[in-house]
Parts: C-alpha cells; sequence; structure tokens
C-alpha cells in the first residue's frame, strides 16, 4: 500500500566555499513520496533551487547502494542518518515524520576541512592509506583455491575490517574527530593476511604517524564510530592496531 | 623500531600511559579501600589506628612510596589533560546542532564522553583529601595510646571530620565519581594498550563495571556509616 505523500522541511549547512562563516538555511518541500531516498529528496529540491537560479545544495555521490563511501553527511546529528549499518544513500524517507524539520551538516572534522555545503575533503584518508596501507611485495597473481591455508575465523575477520569503504563515518561521529576505527580497519585486515603480515608492524607505524600527522584526535574507546559505521566494524580492529603499534615499539622493520 | 619518545607524542602512545598509569592508580585504590575498612571494625578505633602506624614504622620509605604514587597520579593528569586538549583540537568547529549517539555498540554517554570532568572532579578531591587527612595528621592529630604504645589519632581525626554533613556529601560524591570514572576507565584501559580480545571483552567490560560499582559502595558507604554511628 502506498504511503501519503509526506511535507518536511530541510534545514541544511551551506557553506559556499572553504573559507566562507557559513549558515543553516531551512527549505521546504511537499510532496515528497515517502520511499523515495534522502539522497533523492535533495535532488528534488536542487531541481528547484537550479530553476530559480539558486546555488544548488553540494553533496557528494556516486553507487547510490552503499557500496562506494562517496556519500555522507551528518542527519539530525548521526552520521548517515538514523539508521544503523547503512549509508545516507540508503536513507529512505519513511524514516522521518510528516512536517518533521530534518537537520543536515556535513562531517565535522580539522581532518575533513569542508569545501563546499556538504562536501567535505576526505583526502587525509587517502594520505593514511599512502602511508602504508598496503603490500608492497610482489604476491603474484590469484593462488589457487586453498594453496594458502587461512582458517575460516580468521579469514572472516580479515574480510570484516576489510569491508571499510572509507566513508568517513568513523571520524564524523567520534567526539575526539578520531580516524582510529578507520586506520584500524585497514591495519587489521592486512595484518590477518598472509600476505600483508609480514609488513604488519611497519605499517602500522606508519598509518599510525599519518592518522596523527592529519590532526585526527586519539581513540577514548567510546565506540560512536562501530555505531555509526555503515559496515558496522568493531572496534575490536582498534584494539589490534595498538598491539601492531605496541609490536612495532619494540621490533625492528 | 620506534623512539620511546616519538611513541609517547603518538595518539596511540599517549593512551598506554593513560592505561598503565589508570590501571596502576586502580590497584592502588582497590588496596586503600581494603585498608580503611578497618575503620569499620567497632573497637573505638584500635584497628585503624594500628594500620596507620604501620605506615609510619616504614620511616622515611612511606615518603618513596607518596612520592611514587605521586608521581603516577601526576602523569595520569598530564596525560589526560594533552590528550584531551588534542581531541578537542581535532574537531574546533563543533556541530551546530550537536551530535547524538546511535546506540547498539555505542558506549557514548555523558560519563564516557566527559572522563576529563570526572578527572578534574577526582583531582581537586586528592588534593582536598590530602590536606585533610595526610596533612592534618601531622599538624592536628593528637596522640593516643594503644596497648602501652604511642600513636597518633587518625581514628579521631577522621570520625571527628565525618559528623559533619559537608564533608560526608563531599566524600560521597567523590565515591561516586570515582565509580563513573572507573565504569568507562578500566575497560578502556585494557582496550588502549589492545588487551581486548573479541572473545574476553564481555568479561572485562563485567570486570570493570563490578570494580566501579563496589569502589563506589566502599568509599561512599565509609563515610556515611561514620556518620550515621
Amino acid at each position: 500500500m502506498a504511503q501519503e505523500s509526506m511535507t518536511v522541511h530541510l534545514k541544511v549547512w551551506r557553506q559556499s566555499g572553504p573559507e566562507d562563516e557559513g549558515e543553516f538555511r531551512t527549505y521546504t518541500q511537499e510532496d515528497v513520496n515517502p520511499d523515495m531516498s534522502f539522497l533523492e529528496l535533495l535532488d528534488v529540491i536542487n531541481e528547484d533551487l537550479i530553476k530559480s537560479g539558486e546555488d544548488p545544495i553540494e553533496f557528494d555521490s556516486d553507487c547510490r547502494e552503499g557500496i562506494c563511501g562517496t556519500c555522507g553527511c551528518v542527519v539530525n546529528g548521526q552520521a548517515h542518518g538514523p539508521e544503523r549499518g547503512t549509508t545516507v544513500c540508503q536513507l529512505h524517507m519513511r524514516v522521518f515524520r510528516h512536517g518533521e524539520t530534518i537537520v543536515v551538516e556535513p562531517w565535522r572534522a580539522d581532518g575533513f576541512p569542508v569545501i563546499k555545503d556538504l562536501v567535505v575533503d576526505r583526502t587525509a584518508l587517502d594520505r593514511i592509506i599512502a602511508a602504508g596501507g598496503y603490500v608492497s611485495v610482489k604476491t603474484g597473481p590469484k593462488p589457487d583455491a586453498n594453496s594458502l591455508k587461512i582458517p575460516k575465523p580468521r579469514a572472516d575477520a580479515a574480510f570484516d575490517a576489510a569491508a571499510c569503504i572509507g566513508c568517513g563515518a568513523c571520524v564524523a561521529a567520534c567526539p575526539n574527530a578520531s580516524a582510529s576505527l578507520f586506520t584500524g580497519a585497514k591495519i587489521s585486515h592486512l595484518a590477518m593476511l598472509p600476505q600483508g603480515k609480514a609488513e604488519s608492524t611497519r605499517r602500522a607505524k606508519r598509518m599510525v604517524e599519518q592518522m596523527d600527522e592529519e590532526g585526527f584526535g586519539a581513540c577514548s574507546n567510546i565506540g560512536e564510530c562501530e555505531a555509526a559505521c555503515p559496515k558496522e566494524i568493531s572496534i575490536d580492529v582498534i584494539a589490534r592496531m595498538r598491539r601492531e603499534y605496541l609490536k612495532s615499539m619494540f621490533t625492528s622493520h | 623500531m620506534i623512539p620511546l619518545s616519538r611513541a609517547l607524542e603518538s595518539s596511540i602512545g599517549r593512551k598506554f600511559v593513560m592505561s598503565i598509569s589508570g590501571i596502576a592508580l586502580v590497584l592502588f585504590v582497590i588496596v586503600h579501600l581494603l585498608g580503611n575498612l578497618t575503620l569499620l571494625v567497632p573497637d573505638g578505633g584500635v584497628a585503624f589506628n594500628k594500620y596507620a602506624a604501620a605506615f609510619e614504622d616504614l620511616g622515611p620509605f612511606l615518603y618513596v612510596i607518596e612520592m611514587g604514587l605521586l608521581a603516577v597520579i601526576l602523569i595520569h593528569i598530564f596525560w589526560g589533560v594533552t590528550v584531551t586538549l588534542k581531541n578537542r583540537a581535532a574537531r574546533k568547529k563543533a556541530y551546530k546542532e550537536g551530535i547524538k549517539t546511535k546506540g547498539g555498540p555505542s558506549n557514548m554517554t555523558l560519563l564516557s564522553a566527559n572522563m576529563i570532568f570526572s578527572g578534574i572532579f577526582l583531582g581537586i578531591f586528592i588534593v582536598v583529601h590530602l590536606w585533610h587527612f595526610r596533612v592534618r595528621k601531622v599538624t592536628e592529630a593528637g596522640k593516643i595510646y594503644v596497648e602501652g604504645q604511642e600513636m597518633t589519632n587518625l581514628y579521631g581525626l577522621v570520625v571527628e571530620a565525618f559528623q559533619h554533613p559537608g564533608w560526608v556529601a563531599f566524600y560521597m560524591a567523590a565515591g561516586l565519581v570515582l565509580g563513573f570514572h572507573l565504569r568507562h576507565g578500566f575497560w578502556s584501559a585494557f582496550q588502549s594498550v589492545g588487551a581486548m580480545k573479541p572473545e574476553w571483552s564481555g568479561a572485562i567490560n563485567a570486570i570493570g563495571m563490578f570494580i566501579a560499582v563496589l569502589l563506589a559502595i566502599g568509599f561512599l558507604g565509609i563515610p556515611l556509616y561514620l556518620f550515621l554511628m
């Protein structure tokens, strides 16, 4: 049964450029289909803005099915909106009430400077990867099935960490704007597999140093990142990152 | 290898310091509470005064122990403050409409997100408490004869202090805040050194809760008991 169309008020952060102070502006949209996605609502509002000669609301998005990690904004104080295990492109209007005012802000962290409106510069995460989030030796082509013996629980744990899409929600949700869940996921994913294990301590050292250099905060073990993560990556990866860093303090690379 | 000085500057190394000093302080506080339980012995303070006198028998070693303890406390405070300042600096432009927890696995509460404030309260408490009983033990406590031996009557000082509702309330508040601080602090210390394995996290969390509740009850119970007596 089709639900009735709804009216929502969108209180959205508008900032014309990195240097602009920025402010909230409120847009009211009538006849919203409850089954449309939140980003589609932004599309609809933007069409009207463009027709009336105003700047559309800038936001990042690509796949719109929660696998690319491009989209992301804070909706009603929660990274990627109120639902768990989803990105903001998987958020639907039926989650909201008719007549509700929805507050939308960009990710806020010194490591993620705002470029425009809801678009932030997340290249800091790329630089953390470039600092060591790879395997530097040639591991050859895809090995034959079962030629590398990896216990199933370990393969699963590595895969859970590898599910990170680098969206930055962990940083956005963290009270300290810490990138520990992201960095921990990358370090754990590679440290648990034989190809990446040999370099795990050097990788931990370099990636942690880069993470600190980008101005992200330290982890206080509050775990809000895990709740906000669209891939529900556990803070166990942060404990593993610390173990790798601790090992790195006492071993030569 | 990472040089120690560089490791201690890193976001992870700083938390190692917080963790190790924090666990050391938890151990101290447990021993402190166990010793204070002698206050509950209904013998007019003989057990407590003998317990306190045992420390004085250590002579100069008492100062060595006290200085060591003070050093751990100062390290925990100094690193705690610098970590907090750096964390605040990581988001200079705050969310205009605030941030809300998504629940589920999150431990975000007023307590876990404000460890600095429970810490500041405990810091102030330590200063007052040291003046109240450590300094005044030397300057104001009388002497008493126990089994033919002259002893400082610390028991008298303590009991006298806890006849005032203001002091009782202050010490009870400190016990409560200590519990709040340890509720997040204890398991967090294990997580910070990477000692949390998924299989253990439930148990460590439960032990943390247990210790927090037990210490809070102990430390707020003793002043209340002495007041009501």
